[in-house]
């Protein structure tokens, strides 16, 4: 084939170029539709509690047992140069610099994004975006900001939910059963973590992660072919999506935030 | 001081009854695809205008042009006297208010209860109390006799009755036209006559201007006030059901008679039969 003819590389181009037109055009509504949602704040209601206290178990799980390995792992790398009490300062930076964002958004892309693709894109494929229009209701206003304003709230809380449980999984683990004293754990944390610098740019890295995931989402949902293939690829494509601009961003952000 | 001029404009129009939607020379396509090539076409205001034809002919194209879903690439859309291809968002939101659009399927909202569903566009776009709402949603139940199915949800309901839902829900706002797609196809024998019907009493009650995009000719026909046939992107006939029924038109010959062959050829368009099925096929072959 040829794939090198200027005219065919010209529309691939042109095609990308729209779609990245589209795709922030979408969030400039979802950012200005902010003002709708303060006014309708029972949707934003309704969808944390969609988007949030639905994906609370599958975060507190996962929290403990990450909490566990830190544990583990932690006390047996430290215990080599004696510091075994500073277990929980590692667990504590860990969770809070790295692991509470990340994995929390990847859990909450394929718990809380794949739901939020599907429908929006099986509404659209039963016209009730269409029908939602022509009733003069606008449907990124009514349907996508609201998605979008809850998630952004719901991933910090999810984030946060899931270190706090991290770091007693880690607790169990290292002064429970493996003895460490209870004193020295929890003091090195105290005096190794920082509020700013740790704690402030983890819930920073978590609402980055919350509009990336929640955006990738709803954008799937929105343009996704109005047909049963094309809702299914649009959710493997938020799942695929989500996770890589995450982990992208994530190195990013570390690289800016913590530099010294 | 705007409204008395304009009440009077409007009953003196409406004796010379003017169109309520007029599409001038319009055209419209999908990528490489022309739907409608310089299509010219009026909705009288009041009437029950139906659009028919093959399909993939535009018809429904022509409703999402009405509603603005859709823009024409040229010509003119206008809604008494406005051009919708040219409206700004909230000039359209604002036209569209006075419009009711029934999706084939119904396009209920699957999450919402029949109730919830026709109270949507009232909690949208009004202030009203709760209990003036549960009154105008019980009301627009009743006009298509599901007052009884009010806590069932979409899924529990028959596509037949999804379409009342449907269209009661169109009606919350009162509005002055209701666009039709395809609301016979699919619908048993019983469903089909109280549809029919529905849309009948409806338009001459509430004095509304109803356009029913559908495929059933005898149903259609009976119903109807005007008749427009759509041939491949182009208007073959205009009228009342008589006068269309009696065209010379050979497209709208074979539509009316429903025969099989015609100006709309029963094969797609492809290789021809030699190419295929020939001796150089044979040939050519392995």
């Amino acid at each position: 084939m040829r794939w090198w003819h200027p005219a065919d590389i010209g529309f691939a181009l042109r095609s990308k170029a729209a779609a990245v037109g589209q795709a922030t055009r979408l969030l400039l509504r979802l950012l200005a539709g902010l003002g709708y949602v303060l006014k309708r704040p029972g949707l934003l209601r309704d969808q944390i509690h969609f988007l949030g206290n639905y994906s609370l178990a599958i975060i507190g799980v996962s929290g403990l047992f990450v909490g566990f390995v830190l544990g583990l792992q932690g006390y047996y790398i430290l215990q080599r140069y004696g510091s075994a009490e500073a277990v929980g300062m590692m667990v504590a930076l860990t969770l809070l610099r790295e692991l509470g964002p990340v994995v929390t958004a990847l859990l909450f892309a394929g718990r809380a994004g794949t739901a939020l693709t599907a429908e929006i894109g099986l509404m659209k494929a039963g016209e009730q975006l269409s029908a939602m229009e022509m009733m003069a209701v606008d449907p990124v206003e009514r349907i996508l900001a609201p998605r979008f304003w809850a998630g952004l709230i719901a991933m910090p809380l999810l984030a946060a939910v899931f270190s706090a449980i991290g770091i007693m999984g880690g607790w169990i683990v290292g002064v429970l059963l493996l003895g460490i004293d209870g004193g020295a754990f929890w003091g090195q944390m105290q005096s190794g973590v920082d509020v700013f610098k740790d704690l402030g740019n983890g819930v920073i890295k978590s609402v980055v992660f919350g509009i990336t995931v929640t955006f990738v989402a709803l954008l799937q949902g929105f343009v996704a072919k109005p047909t049963p293939e094309g809702v299914s690829r649009a959710t493997t494509r938020t799942v695929v999506m989500a996770s890589l601009s995450v982990l992208a961003l994530d190195f990013m952000l570390t690289a800016m935030m913590f530099s010294i | 001081m705007m409204t008395m001029p304009d009440i009077a404009g409007f009953s003196m129009q409406s004796s010379a009854s003017p169109p309520l939607v007029e599409l001038r020379n319009v055209t419209f396509g999908y990528g490489d695809r022309t739907i409608l090539r310089d299509v010219s076409l009026t909705i009288p205001r009041g009437k029950v205008t139906a659009l028919m034809g093959a399909s993939g002919g535009g018809k429904t194209t022509v409703l999402r042009l009405i509603g603005g879903q859709a823009r024409a690439q040229a010509g003119q859309v206008l809604l008494d006297g406005q051009d919708v291809g040219a409206m700004s968002q909230a000039q359209l939101y604002a036209a569209r208010r006075r419009m009711g659009m029934l999706f084939q399927f119904g396009a209920l909202f699957t999450d919402m209860t029949v109730f919830e569903n026709v109270a949507f566009p009232l909690r949208e776009h009004t202030d009203l109390s709760e209990g003036l709402v549960r009154d105008i949603v019980l009301m627009k139940l009743q006009a298509v006799g599901l007052r009884g199915a009010r806590d069932l949800m979409p899924s529990q309901i028959s596509g037949g009755m999804a379409r009342r839902v449907a269209l009661a829900r169109a009606m919350a706002l009162d509005p002055e036209f209701i666009m039709y797609d395809e609301p016979f196809a699919g619908l048993d024998p019983i469903s089909l006559g109280t549809s029919a019907q529905l849309i009948r009493e409806l338009n001459d009650a509430l004095g509304l201007t109803s356009i029913i995009v559908s495929h059933d000719l005898e149903e259609t026909f009976k119903l109807a006030d005007q008749v427009i046939i759509l041939g491949p992107g182009v208007v073959a006939a205009q009228g009342t059901p008589d006068k269309v029924r009696a065209s010379s038109d050979p497209l709208v010959h074979q539509f009316v008679h429903a025969l099989p062959q015609g100006p709309v050829p029963f094969h797609v368009q492809g290789p021809s039969l030699d190419a295929d099925f020939g001796v150089d096929a044979l040939k050519g072959g392995r």
